[in-house]
């Protein structure tokens, strides 16, 4: 073996690569999450922990289940097409318990003005009042059932 | 008993083994839902639009986003008749409060909800250098928060803006398309809260889905083709002074 007689530094060397290269692989091994590279250069799980975040938006269907009278009285209005928690706001709680958690009352006259306060920017044909004008700051329901916005005799209320 | 520098020495990979099992556990994914049947993306119906900020707010509350900060927005544009090129464009705390009356009812006027256009070969995921940012199976662009580093490659990559650092956890944060929601079978946020029906989640890989008839009969652009980004965020009667 007269060809590796004066190599022992090379296999030293060679020995300390390999340990590196080892220890490398290791703690690779410990700080590279299981899932990374499952789908692409990235976590898999975040995938699934993005998707298991709370929702707090029940959506129309879950309040269609208890609230068949509003939904009746919508379906053929104006506002069939606006869902519920679009004025009422985000009502999940109130889904998920709905004897101790009661959504807001709501205050017409900045509701409503939020979609019809005009504005030359909205489509022409999109039904639009100078709030000051038109109302003279009375809430909209005195004579608007927002519900089914047709201008009740005697007032909504 | 004395715990020496070998006692420690030999005790840490253990414990590294008890750590690794005790980061193992992770929440549960939504049943039946398969990545591989879903390729999301989104319909703006632009001529519906009315401006009313419905969108942001149930964005903010839906996604708990920091005040001052937008995964959607609304602008408005004032095109003056002359000067097609150099639209005037204002959006007062992100449409979140609506919008003051136009200044010049002359030109064209009009509102246009901006998002993040989860683009199919998004600039941002590109530049991500560790991985945190990522186009998912199904079309979504999502951020990983508990890998992101904060380090604001992707927030000046995206050609549209729709990045941000949240400034309470330093990390990279945009719009999901409510991830945790269209995973469950409900619809975004800004769709559920839109009252005229602008804004349509649209899953491009169901072929029951109303979005390929619009698509054949309507004039639908994206923003930036130029940008080849393979956006998804489909909007109708786009001006073209649109940036």
């Amino acid at each position: 073996m007269n060809v590796f007689k004066d190599a022992g530094h090379l296999f030293r060397l060679a020995a300390v690569f390999v340990a590196g290269l080892l220890i490398f692989l290791v703690i690779r091994g410990f700080l590279v999450p299981k899932s990374f590279g499952q789908f692409g250069h990235y976590r898999a799980d975040a995938v699934t922990e993005i998707a298991a975040r709370p929702i707090k938006f029940a959506g129309h269907e879950s309040c269609e289940g208890c609230h068949a009278d509003v939904l009746a009285k919508k379906k053929n209005g104006k506002h069939a097409g606006v869902n519920c928690e679009a004025c009422h706001g985000p009502q999940a709680q109130h889904v998920d318990d709905p004897t101790s958690v009661k959504p807001d009352k709501l205050d017409t006259t900045v509701l409503c003005a939020r979609c019809h306060e005009a504005n030359a920017a909205k489509p022409r044909n999109f039904p639009q009042v100078d709030t000051e004008e038109h109302s003279t700051g009375l809430p909209c329901d005195t004579c608007h059932q927002p519900h089914s916005p047709v201008i009740v005799a005697g007032g909504a209320k | 008993m004395n715990i020496t520098r070998r006692h420690l020495l030999l005790l840490l990979p253990a414990a590294s083994v008890a750590w690794k099992y005790v980061l193992a556990g992770t929440p549960e994914a939504a049943p039946n839902y398969k990545l591989s049947e879903h390729w999301w993306g989104m319909l703006i119906d632009l001529p519906k639009c009315i401006g009313c900020g419905n969108c942001v707010r149930a964005c903010q509350a839906e996604n708990d986003v920091p005040d001052g900060y937008f995964r959607t927005w609304v602008e408005r544009y004032h095109v003056s008749d002359y000067d097609i090129e150099n639209p005037q464009v204002d959006s007062p705390e992100g449409g979140k409060k609506g919008f003051p009356p136009a200044k010049d009812g002359k030109g064209k006027n009009f509102f246009v909800p901006k998002m993040c256009n989860h683009c199919a070969e998004s600039p941002c995921t590109q530049v991500c250098p560790v991985g945190a940012t990522f186009v998912s199976q199904d079309g979504v662009v999502l951020v990983d928060p508990k890998y992101c580093l904060g380090c604001r490659y992707c927030v000046q990559a995206c050609p549209y803006g729709c990045r941000f650092i949240n400034p309470r956890t330093n990390t990279a944060e945009k719009c999901t398309l409510c991830y945790h929601r269209i995973t469950k079978g409900l619809t975004t946020a800004c769709c559920e809260n839109c009252p005229t029906g602008a804004r349509q989640l649209a899953d491009l890989r169901n072929p029951a889905d109303p979005i390929h008839e619009f698509l054949k009969t309507h004039s639908v652009h994206v923003l930036k083709p130029s940008m080849a980004t393979r956006a998804k965020v489909y909007y109708n009667e786009l001006d073209g002074s649109v940036r």
